[in-house]
C-alpha cells in the first residue's frame, strides 16, 4: 500500500474526540444523517449505469484482481483451502492472461495452509479472526485469535466489531478493541467487519465506518457472510461516501470491503460504478475496494470468456473449488 | 480483449452505450390528427429538429384556423353522439387499453422522446414513460367511479377541451391533460409544442390503435397562433394550458369574459431549502436532480437554492464535486445525466441570463465538460454570490443553471423564498419532522418537497400559487378540473 495508508496513522488527529465515552459520543452524532430513501435511490440510479465494451472488459478483470476468495465453513479441509489457494493464483487455467485475486480469506487454523500453497505468488492471505463471526468473546480471546492468524502468515486480519456495545452505545469500548486488534496485528493489514444486517439503520453504519476510520482501520467491510441481509449496495455506498469525507479531511485512504451476497458481474459492476462516482477513481484498486466473495469469481470468469470469444460456454468449464 | 495493464491507470471509462434507434420509425411528414384520421392541414408546414445533432427529423402540418375549427368539430361531434354518453365504465377500458400500449410500446416512445426533446434515454425511459402510464391507469380507475368523488351525485363532463402543453415534458403534459379529459368524459383537441411534436402523433397512432372513437382525441401541431386559435374558438369548454407565464396571462386575458373554464400551469422559481441539519449527501443529491434534472426544463425545478449560511461552503464543495461527475452529451447514451438543449431559443436565453448573472456579480461555476459540437448544448451551471436583487435569483432560465443564496434563520428562509412573483414548488431539507410541516405551512407553493425533489405522481396534485398559474392537475383536483359539479 501507499504511504498515505491509515498504517502511518492519524495519531492526534482524534484524540480529542475519542477521549472519552461522551466525546465520542458527540462527534459520532454529530455526523449529517443519512436520509435511507434517498440513499437508497441513489444507489439504485447508479445501478443503471450500462457498462459494455472495453468498460465491461476493464471492469472484470478489475474485479477478479478485487476478490477475496473467501471459504469460511466449519466444514473447511486443508485440502478445500489448498484448492482455493490454486483458484486465486490461476482463476481461469485456460487463460494465462486472467488476473490472479487479491487474497484468499479463510479461518485462522487455514492460514498457515493457504500460505504454504500462495508461497511469494503475490496473493495474500485473510484471516477472520477475532471471534468471527458473532465476535462474542472476551478481548484477550480476540487478541490471542488475532496474534495466532499473524503468526501462521496472515497478511491481512478480517475483525468484527462487538455490535453488542455498539447497539448499546458503548462506542468507546468499540474504538478501543479496534485499536487493540490493530496492535495485534503487526504488520498485518486490518479490516473491520460492521456486520450492518446487524446495525440496521445507515445513521450506525455512518458512524461505524468513522468509529473504525478513527481507530486506525484500513479496510472497513460489511459483513461477516453469516448474516442477511449482508453487502448490500446502499449500504456499501454510505460507506464509499464516509472514506471520501475521511480522506477530504485527513487526507488518509482507508478501502472499502463489501461481503456477502455478490454473486453476478452485473452486480459486481454496479458496485465498481459506485466505487468510481462516489468515492473515485482513486479507489479502483485492489489496495483499496475489495469483494468478499466466492461463487462470484466465476461468474466474472464465465463473462470474461464471453468477452473474449463472443459466446457463453458452461458452467463446466470452469472449476469448482 | 483489451489487457488492462498491471498497475491500471484506475480510469474506469464508460464505452459509449447507445439505445438503438432502430426501434423507432420516423416519417418524412406527418398531417394532422382529426377525427380519428391523419389529414393534410390548410397551412404551411414546418421542420422539428434532433436538437443534440440539429439533424431535420420529420416536415409536420402547422394547423391553421381552419384545421383547428374542423377538430373543434370532430371533437364536439364526438362528445356529444359518443364519449360523453358513453358509460364510465366503457370509457375506463379505452384509457386502460392506451395504458398499457403505451407500456407495452414504452421503448419506442422513450427513444422518439429523447430524439425530439434531447432528454437523457435514462430520463424518458425511467420517468417520462412510465409515468406516462401511470397517470392512464390512475385516471382510467376514476371514469366508472366519478359519482363517488365527492363532486356531487352526478357530476358531468365539461365538454370540449382545448389543451396546449410545453416541450420540456411532451408526452408527460399530453398525459397529464388527455388522461383526466377523456375519463370525465370529455372530448380534447390537444396541440403539442412547436418543437416536440412526434410522441404526441405517435399517441394519436396509439389512439387509433385502441380502437378509441374517432373525435375523442385530436391532435394539431403549430406554434403560437395554432393555440391562438384553439383558445379563442366559440366551441372550446375548457382551457388547459401548461407553459410560459407570458403566454398564461394572454390567455387568461382572452378568455376572460366567456364561459370557458381554464386551468394554467406556469412558471416557477422553486427555493431549494437546505438547513444545517439535512442529510447533506441526500440534499446534495436533491439539489443535482432539483435543476439538472432534464436540463433544468422543468417548471418546478428547484432553480434557487437557499442553504443555511453555517454549511454554505461545505454543501457547495459537495455540490461541485457531484456536478463534476455528471455525464452530459448523446442523449440517447444510456449513461448521459444531461441531454441536449430542446432549442436554439432556449439555449440563447439561457446564455443570455447566465450573462446577466455573470455580469451582475454572481459567481459562475461548471464542471470541465467537453460539449458536443452540433446540437444545442449547455454545461451544469452554479452561481454562488447571488442575492435576491440579481436577475437570475428573479426570473425563470428554465435550463441547467443554479442560483445559490444564504439564510440564516428559519423564518429568513421562509421570507427569502416566497419572495417571488411565482410559488410553483419548493424543497426543505432537514431532519427534522417538525420543522418540515411548519415550513411547509409558511411556504406559498403548489407542492412542497420534503427531502426529495422533482417527485410525481398521478395520485398527487400540481399546480401553483401566485403567477405560476391556477387549477391543480393530478389526483382528484386535476378529475374535478374537468367536470362540472359541487366543487
Amino acid at each position: 500500500m501507499t504511504t498515505t495508508s491509515a498504517s502511518t496513522a492519524s495519531a492526534g488527529v482524534f484524540d480529542d474526540i475519542t477521549a472519552s465515552e461522551s466525546s465520542l459520543r458527540r462527534f459520532l452524532h454529530g455526523l449529517p444523517g443519512v436520509d435511507q430513501v434517498g440513499a437508497e435511490a441513489r444507489a439504485a440510479g447508479l445501478g443503471t449505469r450500462s457498462i459494455k465494451t472495453t468498460a465491461k472488459s476493464f471492469a472484470i478483470d478489475l474485479a477478479i484482481r478485487m476478490v477475496d476468495l473467501t471459504t469460511l465453513e466449519g466444514a473447511d479441509t486443508h485440502g478445500k483451502v489448498r484448492a482455493l489457494a490454486s483458484k486465486a493464483m490461476r482463476p481461469d487455467p485456460a487463460d494465462p492472461t486472467c488476473p490472479m485475486t487479491a487474497a484468499v480469506c479463510v479461518y485462522p487454523d487455514m492460514v498457515a495452509t493457504a500460505k504454504q500453497t500462495l508461497g511469494t505468488s503475490g496473493v495474500h492471505v485473510a484471516a477472520v479472526a477475532t471471534a468471527f463471526p458473532s465476535g462474542r468473546a472476551a478481548l484477550d480471546i480476540k487478541l490471542a485469535d488475532t496474534r495466532d492468524a499473524v503468526e501462521a502468515g496472515a497478511d491481512e486480519i478480517d475483525m468484527v466489531i462487538d455490535r453488542g456495545a455498539f447497539l448499546s452505545g458503548r462506542y468507546l469500548d468499540v474504538h478501543d478493541e479496534i485499536v487493540a486488534v490493530k496492535q495485534a496485528c503487526g504488520p498485518a493489514h486490518l479490516k473491520v467487519i460492521f456486520e450492518t444486517g446487524e446495525l440496521q439503520t445507515y445513521d450506525n453504519v455512518r458512524r461505524a465506518s468513522w468509529l473504525a476510520m478513527m481507530a486506525g482501520a484500513h479496510f472497513i467491510k460489511t459483513s461477516t457472510g453469516k448474516v442477511q441481509p449482508a453487502a448490500t449496495l446502499p449500504v456499501t455506498l454510505v460507506m464509499l461516501e464516509a472514506v471520501r469525507d475521511f480522506r477530504e479531511q485527513t487526507g488518509q485512504m482507508v478501502g472499502v470491503k463489501p461481503a456477502g451476497g455478490i454473486r453476478t458481474t452485473k452486480d459486481a459492476i454496479k458496485y465498481l460504478v459506485m466505487v468510481n462516482e462516489i468515492a473515485g477513481p482513486d479507489w479502483l484498486d485492489p489496495d483499496w475496494f475489495r469483494f468478499g466473495a466466492s461463487t462470484l469469481l466465476n461468474d466474472l470468469l464465465m463473462q470474461r470468456t464471453k468477452m473474449v470469444t463472443g459466446r457463453y460456454s458452461g458452467p463446466d468449464y470452469f472449476t469448482l473449488d | 480483449m483489451v489487457k488492462v495493464p498491471e498497475k491500471a491507470t484506475a480510469f474506469f471509462e464508460y464505452a459509449p452505450a447507445p439505445e438503438s434507434r432502430s426501434i423507432v420509425d420516423i416519417k418524412a411528414s406527418y398531417g394532422l390528427f382529426i377525427d380519428g384520421e391523419f389529414v393534410d392541414g390548410h397551412g404551411k408546414s414546418f421542420k422539428t429538429i434532433n436538437p443534440a445533432t440539429e439533424e431535420v427529423l420529420a416536415e409536420v402540418a402547422e394547423a391553421d384556423e381552419s384545421d383547428v375549427d374542423l377538430a373543434v368539430k370532430a371533437a364536439r361531434r364526438a362528445y356529444t353522439r359518443v364519449w360523453g354518453r358513453m358509460p364510465g365504465s366503457e370509457r375506463a377500458k379505452y384509457l386502460f387499453r392506451i395504458a398499457r400500449i403505451i407500456q407495452e410500446r414504452g421503448r419506442e416512445l422513450a427513444v422518439l422522446e429523447s430524439i425530439d426533446n434531447g432528454k437523457p434515454i435514462k430520463e424518458s425511459r425511467d420517468v417520462d414513460i412510465p409515468v406516462v402510464a401511470a397517470h392512464f391507469f390512475y385516471y382510467a380507475g376514476w371514469a366508472d367511479k366519478l359519482e363517488h368523488a365527492g363532486l356531487g351525485t352526478d357530476p358531468r363532463p365539461l365538454g370540449v377541451a382545448g389543451q396546449i402543453i410545453p416541450w420540456n415534458f411532451p408526452l408527460l403534459m399530453l398525459a397529464w391533460k388527455i388522461a383526466p379529459a377523456l375519463a370525465a368524459g370529455n372530448t380534447v383537441v390537444l396541440k403539442p409544442a412547436e418543437t416536440t411534436p412526434l410522441t404526441a402523433l405517435l399517441f394519436a397512432e396509439i389512439c387509433q390503435q385502441a380502437d378509441l372513437p374517432p373525435g375523442v382525441v385530436n391532435i394539431v401541431t403549430g406554434a403560437g397562433s395554432t393555440g391562438q386559435a384553439i383558445v379563442a374558438h366559440p366551441d372550446v369548454d375548457k382551457v388547459a394550458f401548461t407553459g410560459s407565464t407570458d403566454v398564461g396571462k394572454a390567455i387568461a386575458r382572452a378568455t376572460a369574459g366567456t364561459r370557458k373554464k381554464v386551468t394554467l400551469e406556469l412558471g416557477g422559481k422553486a427555493a431549494n431549502i437546505v438547513f444545517d441539519d439535512a442529510p447533506i449527501d441526500q440534499a446534495v443529491e436533491g439539489i443535482v436532480n432539483g435543476i439538472f434534472f432534464n436540463q433544468g426544463h422543468v417548471c418546478c425545478a428547484g432553480s434557487r437554492l437557499l442553504v443555511q449560511e453555517s454549511i454554505a461552503d461545505e454543501v457547495m464543495e459537495r455540490l461541485k464535486r457531484r456536478m463534476s461527475t455528471l455525464r452530459v452529451g448523446d442523449p440517447l447514451d444510456k449513461n448521459t445525466d444531461i441531454g441536449a438543449i430542446n432549442s436554439a431559443e432556449q439555449l440563447a436565453k439561457i446564455r443570455e441570463l447566465s450573462d446577466i448573472g455573470e455580469s451582475e456579480g454572481g459567481e459562475r461555476w461548471s464542471p470541465a465538460c467537453d460539449l458536443p459540437k452540433n446540437g444545442f448544448w449547455f454545461p451544469p451551471t452554479v452561481f454562488t454570490g447571488v442575492t435576491q436583487a440579481h436577475r437570475i435569483a428573479r426570473e425563470e432560465i428554465f435550463g441547467p443553471v443554479l442560483s445559490t443564496l444564504t439564510f440564516r434563520t428559519p423564518a429568513e428562509a421562509v421570507e427569502k423564498a416566497n419572495n417571488t412573483p411565482f410559488g410553483l414548488s419548493a424543497g426543505v431539507w432537514t431532519d427534522k419532522g417538525s420543522r418540515i410541516l411548519w415550513m411547509a405551512n409558511q411556504l406559498r407553493a403548489g407542492v412542497v418537497w420534503a427531502n426529495t425533489f422533482n417527485k410525481f405522481d398521478p395520485t398527487s396534485p400540481f399546480g401553483g400559487y401566485k403567477e405560476s398559474g391556477y387549477g391543480r392537475e393530478g389526483g382528484l383536483p386535476g378529475l374535478a378540473a374537468y367536470l362540472k359539479g359541487i366543487h
